[in-house]
């Protein structure tokens, strides 16, 4: 039996953890009324995802012309958003599977809201692809379906072809492995609730999962094997996302190295992100003691991690178009600093070269207030890196009597807030009404915790 | 001889897993054990087998890949070929290297997909089916162990079971 060592910070806090507390403390937010401010946030994100829904009536409605994007900038806004969306989706994947690979217990607090997140962010980032096709209802023509034009196949030497396959085994492979999750949590649910029609609707989600041997040795088993499909799925769903750009041949997207950057950059982004909600909900849900500083730190090692290669990343492209000796490419990059949009191009890199870099002094990614901050900052930047990837570029190509300017209409401004609205709202209501923290598999690991071990050690909150 | 349920409550995985080793050593069948996670080296010990689903997915996942490289190889080389960006498409492994995201990604949907359908179905896990745990502090923190014994055993059962740490044991 393992035991894990004493200078270690035990990474679940208090003095009296059972299995029961556990339960208790995750089943709290669900049975009790939720905090006043839950409802005032859930409308409000209500509200923004409704006016979503109304400006993606009036593009369907009237057109994509409602939108800013023109002959030349003809993605703008959309698959920023897009990229941007499926980047943060990653880490939910990351910490779900490649963590459970890597045996990092540290995970499990974490790792079934971050799946949710993933999950959520992946149906915002769906909303782009099957808008900005221009004619959604025939969105259907992506799909390798028999038909009447004498079967036209869809042409699967494209990325943009990739993208489909890779998105939606994404999404479902995502949504199976968080439910196969939440399906023991769920009895737990179930087994405790005394309200009728609320016993119901578990005893439904949970599937009538008994935890029988057999069933546990099959979970764990599912576990592992969705763990070591999930991993490459993560590195090649934002690789081929990433080849939307890099197969094509533009200059400042034709490059190798946008499939390891992406990636690096989708991890940081998304870890940003899980921070983000993670920091807000255990102080809320009052799970302070099993989303631990400790937890909080590691994250923010991953952000300094996947933050500096994307630094590197910038550096070598911005290297490499010098060096390559390629007048489109030295243009390309000379365009997105001194260029009509360099504000952009300044944005992201203070907010994502700069700002990661601070998580090196233990003071600062220990202290959960600047860790907040730099989470939104680092989203702010990621989300200027696609915006400075695919506006300038498409501004400024080959021939200058081509060029064209972008601005965004209240139309692509409108389409994102809501996405960002829904993102909330959704995982508002998964926070009320599902087990946001994977409460069988901490259950695993209390007998690890020595009590007392290492308080001395981690920063209190 | 009438067969009876017994069951036994512990409120620790491995008190429970030291008390079922005496069990089997004294001959007893266990029945069922239900617990709230995963109790570890349990399945040597009663006797249960170690699943499958892992080859399953395997097989799934082969069969991913050769509807892939099949639907690929129809559509793309046999019924309708186009000369996309000057490069012929007369055989198929011309087109490996672009059709390799699209075999990868239908392994992976099929494996991941066929492996947990077979795991719903053979744990019989569906909306709607009802739970078997005889308690429902079996999902919270109390791991619960089912015998069936004839008389002339179930005392001595009972006997092992309160001894090696049960805390509670009642007949059914």
């Amino acid at each position: 039996m393992q035991k894990q060592s004493d200078i270690r910070t035990p990474l679940i806090l208090g003095d009296n953890i059972t299995y029961k507390r556990i339960s208790d403390d995750v089943i709290r937010p669900i049975i009790g009324k939720p905090p006043r401010l839950w409802y005032i946030v859930v409308t409000i994100t209500g509200l923004m995802f409704a006016w979503g829904i109304c400006c993606l009536a009036y593009t369907i409605g009237t057109g994509i012309g409602t939108w800013g994007s023109n002959n030349g900038v003809d993605w703008a806004w959309d698959i920023t958003n897009f990229v941007w969306w499926i980047g943060i989706g990653h880490a939910g994947t990351l910490i779900s599977a490649v963590l459970l690979l890597f045996r990092q217990k540290w995970r499990m607090g974490i790792n079934r809201s971050a799946e949710a997140m993933t999950i959520f962010a992946v149906m915002c980032a769906a909303i782009f692809v099957v808008l900005h096709t221009g004619r959604p209802w025939l969105d259907y023509w992506l799909f390798p379906l028999p038909n009447q034009f004498g079967s036209l196949w869809p042409n699967f030497n494209s990325p943009l072809m990739w993208d489909v396959f890779a998105v939606s085994t994404y999404f479902t492979v995502s949504l199976v492995f968080w439910y196969l999750g939440l399906i023991p949590d769920f009895a737990m649910i179930r087994d405790r609730m005394v309200k009728p029609g609320w016993k119901k609707a578990y005893k439904i989600l949970s599937f009538g999962w008994s935890g029988r041997v057999m069933d546990w040795n099959r979970f764990e088993e599912v576990s592992l094997v969705l763990a070591g499909l999930s991993t490459p799925l993560v590195f090649s769903v934002h690789s081929i996302v990433s080849m939307d750009f890099a197969t094509s041949i533009l200059p400042g997207w034709h490059t190798t190295i946008f499939p390891p950057y992406f990636v690096a950059g989708a991890i940081f982004s998304g870890f940003a992100m899980v921070l983000t909600l993670l920091l807000v909900m255990r102080k809320v849900f009052q799970l302070e003691h099993y989303i631990t500083v400790k937890h909080i730190e590691y994250m923010n090692i991953v952000i300094i991690l996947t933050g500096s290669m994307v630094g590197v990343a910038y550096l070598s492209e911005l290297f490499i178009s010098w060096y390559s000796g390629v007048e489109y490419e030295q243009y390309a990059f000379l365009n997105r600093a001194t260029g009509p949009y360099m504000i952009a191009y300044y944005c992201m890199m203070t907010c994502n070269v700069v700002s990661p870099q601070l998580f090196w002094f233990k003071k600062i990614r220990t202290n959960l207030h600047f860790t907040f901050i730099l989470s939104i900052v680092v989203n702010i930047g990621m989300w200027f890196e696609r915006f400075v990837i695919i506006v300038p570029t498409l501004a400024r190509t080959f021939i200058p009597a081509t060029w064209n300017m972008y601005t965004p209409t209240f139309v692509d401004v409108g389409i994102f807030l809501g996405t960002i609205g829904m993102f909330f709202f959704f995982f508002l209501l998964f926070a009320r009404y599902f087990p946001v923290i994977a409460q069988s598999e901490l259950k695993t690991i209390v007998k690890y915790m020595v009590p007392g071990a290492g308080k001395n050690k981690s920063g209190q909150h | 001889m009438s067969k009876k349920t017994i069951h036994a409550i512990y409120g620790d995985d491995e008190v429970t897993l030291a008390s079922v080793k005496k069990l089997v050593a004294a001959g007893i069948v266990i029945k069922e054990i239900f617990s709230p996670f995963p109790i570890h080296g349990i399945e040597p010990v009663i006797g249960v087998k170690k699943t499958r689903l892992a080859t399953c997915a395997f097989l799934y996942g082969i069969t991913g890949t050769l509807l892939g490289t099949l639907m690929m190889w129809y559509m793309m080389v046999h019924d309708w070929p186009t000369i996309v960006g000057g490069k012929p498409n007369f055989k198929y492994f011309y087109n490996v290297p672009a059709f390799i995201p699209i075999t990868f990604e239908c392994t992976v949907f099929c494996a991941a997909h066929g492996m947990a359908l077979t795991f719903l179905l053979r744990s019989w896990l569906l909306p709607g089916v009802s739970p078997k745990n005889p308690d429902p502090r079996t999902t919270d923190d109390k791991f619960l162990v089912e015998i069936e014994a004839d008389d002339k055993t179930a005392d001595k059962a009972m006997k092992i079971m309160k001894e090696s740490g049960a805390e509670e044991v009642k007949v059914c």
